[in-house]
């Protein structure tokens, strides 16, 4: 169990972390979600003792560690841009972990070697030991970043925006490989994301963070069906916003949607000028402006419903909406 | 021709600034090269090596050589410590030390040999304790090592600075994370990051260790024999109307700028293809 109790954080004037309290079961996938500048990859650095916190207390398994340095928490980190050691094979990098042991603690040259190998072949680089970080592929570097990581044998495994750097396709591909490595190999991970996607896919809970604080956790469900701030309603998915009417809020109120959850209806709707239709997997996407106030909104229509055009009015109706206070501290992202 | 106006244009300037570089390097720095050596060469190779082979010649190339080896190292440890220090850590007076790596290139060298004198001097600062404990530093080789050390402080920091800010710290962390010790971490990590960088550095701080004239001349006394140095020698020479012994003693120097030229591009070369063939 790790366990982050009221952390504070700060860069000069500048708060990175405010009061941050999080705990993470054995074996999670976490998801630590947010924009840039949000606090995200500082609590991970936090939590893996490469930065350390000006308050507050960060436990592995009810034990402070909080005064503890990285070599000795004893995580496995993987850097965003992997930080491969260029001059060392693949396979040096891999065994780094166990060649700087100390002389009592370290296993023998060809047990090291046999392990490293070994790691190679969990990571599917079998055989690409003698090459150097330069020859491989942005993929082949992230999982000899991971194999490298896990040779020092993590109970935690932190990964810092672990697919930033690599092409839309071989970061689909990565993102299942690493969620079945997890679950084989038993780990605890926590993962740093802009990439709400991701998040909502991967992890078991998902943490989004804005300014320096939490605004929430919870499973991917959770946090897309029923988001507990503005921020995360907007930061997370698509999302209209519109000011609330007499009926459904009071003043400075917000009406939240989804454009999925949004139906055509005959009469009783919002009215919307139709701007622009195209396409969207199995909808259609339609963009336009509120005939009442001229906000921009998207919705939704599934394609068995005739396709509107442009410059058409249709009525609309939200099925799923969630009413906010539009100017609470820490809505605007 | 479609060809635009502009390029044709371009090439003349282009031929004229070529032509113009060309003949300014050719005046001021492949000519006197020449000279240095055929002026050393005028009476044959007989004279040449009878003026290197003077006692005194002798002496200067073999304090030369032992100036070079003492602070050479000395600032390879200084410069690595100081760009570790600038490049990995925050603390309070780091743009203070940074300015201050580059004082030795911005004060005349003649005042850079002035402040020893002024410390160590038998009028300075700490002369009457030096003199009372009979060490003497001013008119002797430890003041020769002060002020090379002192003039040529900046080339190794300069050099590394630059490359291991780009390099970032998180090679180090890495390593760390993975149990390294300090010690470890610099040399299976940085070291090996920085090492061409690090050469390059070395091979300019020894070609003005060997080279320095202004600083050193204050403080060595032009003791024949004991505090010349190869550039104090030369000029004795030329005092003394010795041509050939003080372009003799001349050209060795001027090989030496050649051999840290060639050393240095090949040095380039390597750096670049280490550089390039490694990015992320």
């Amino acid at each position: 169990m790790i366990k982050v109790q009221n952390v504070t954080k700060r860069f000069g004037d500048f708060a990175a972390l405010r009061d941050i309290d999080l705990e993470v079961r054995p074996g999670e996938f976490i998801a630590l979600l947010g924009p840039s500048g949000s606090g995200k990859t500082t609590l991970l650095r936090i939590i893996a003792g490469l930065e350390f916190q000006d308050s507050g207390q960060v436990l592995f398994s009810g034990e402070d560690v909080s005064d503890r340095k990285v070599a000795d928490r004893h995580v496995g980190f993987v850097f965003q841009h992997y930080a491969l050691f260029r001059h060392m094979t693949v396979a040096d990098n891999v065994a780094f972990g166990l060649t700087v042991r100390k002389r009592r603690d370290r296993p023998s040259r060809a047990a090291i070697a046999a392990r490293a190998e070994e790691l190679l072949r969990l990571v599917q680089l079998e055989g690409l030991g003698d090459r150097y970080p330069a020859q491989l592929s942005g993929g082949q570097r992230q999982r000899v970043a991971l194999a490298r990581a896990l040779a020092i044998e993590p109970k935690l495994l932190l990964l810092d925006e672990p697919f930033g750097a690599l092409d839309a396709k071989v970061r689909k591909d990565l993102r299942r490989w690493l969620r079945e490595l997890h679950k084989q190999m038993g780990l605890t991970s926590i993962f740093v994301t802009h990439d709400q996607e991701e998040a909502l896919e991967l992890a078991d809970r998902v943490v989004v963070m804005n300014n320096g604080v939490i605004e929430q956790v919870g499973t991917p469900e959770e946090i897309y069906m029923h988001p507990a701030t503005p921020f995360v309603s907007h930061f997370v998915g698509e999302t209209n916003r519109i000011p609330a009417g007499p009926a459904s809020g009071g003043a400075g109120d917000e009406v939240h949607f989804r454009p999925h959850d949004v139906e055509v209806v005959r009469e009783g709707g919002e009215a919307l000028l139709v701007d622009n239709v195209f396409r969207k997997g199995g909808a259609w996407r339609v963009e336009g402006a509120l005939a009442e106030g001229g906000l921009i909104v998207e919705i939704d229509i599934d394609v068995a419903q005739p396709r509107p055009n442009p410059g058409e009015t249709v009525l609309i109706r939200p099925v799923r909406s969630r009413v906010f206070n539009a100017n609470p501290e820490g809505a605007q992202p | 021709m479609s060809r635009p106006r502009s390029t044709t244009e371009g090439r003349l300037t282009q031929i004229v600034l070529i032509v113009l570089a060309l003949a300014f390097l050719g005046v001021f720095l492949l000519l006197p090269l020449i000279v240095v050596f055929s002026e050393a060469l005028k009476q044959g190779l007989g004279p040449f090596l009878d003026a290197v082979h003077t006692p005194d010649a002798l002496a200067a190339i073999k304090l030369t050589l032992l100036i070079a080896a003492i602070s050479v190292p000395l600032n390879m440890v200084f410069g690595v410590a100081a760009s570790w220090a600038i490049t990995k850590f925050h603390f309070p007076g780091k743009s203070l030390l940074i300015t201050l790596i580059d004082l030795p290139f911005s004060v005349s060298p003649v005042v850079s040999g002035l402040i020893f004198v002024l410390l160590f001097g038998a009028q300075g600062w700490f002369g009457p304790w030096l003199a009372a404990h009979d060490l003497k530093i001013i008119f002797a080789v430890p003041g020769i090592v002060l002020a090379t050390v002192f003039i040529t402080f900046p080339f190794v920091a300069r050099e590394l600075i630059p490359l291991m800010m780009e390099q970032g710290k998180d090679d180090e962390e890495a390593a760390v994370s993975l149990g390294a010790n300090g010690w470890q971490v610099f040399r299976h990590v940085t070291l090996p990051n920085i090492r061409w960088g690090l050469l390059y550095g070395v091979l300019l701080c020894n070609a003005r260790a060997m080279g320095e004239f202004g600083a050193v001349s204050v403080v060595s006394g032009h003791i024949r024999g004991l505090t010349n140095t190869m550039p104090l020698h030369v000029e004795i020479l030329y005092n003394e109307y010795d041509f050939v012994g003080a372009f003799a003693v001349a050209s060795l120097l001027a090989l030496l700028a050649l051999v840290t030229l060639v050393a240095k591009t090949i040095l380039e070369w390597r750096f670049d293809l280490h550089h390039t063939g490694a990015g992320h």
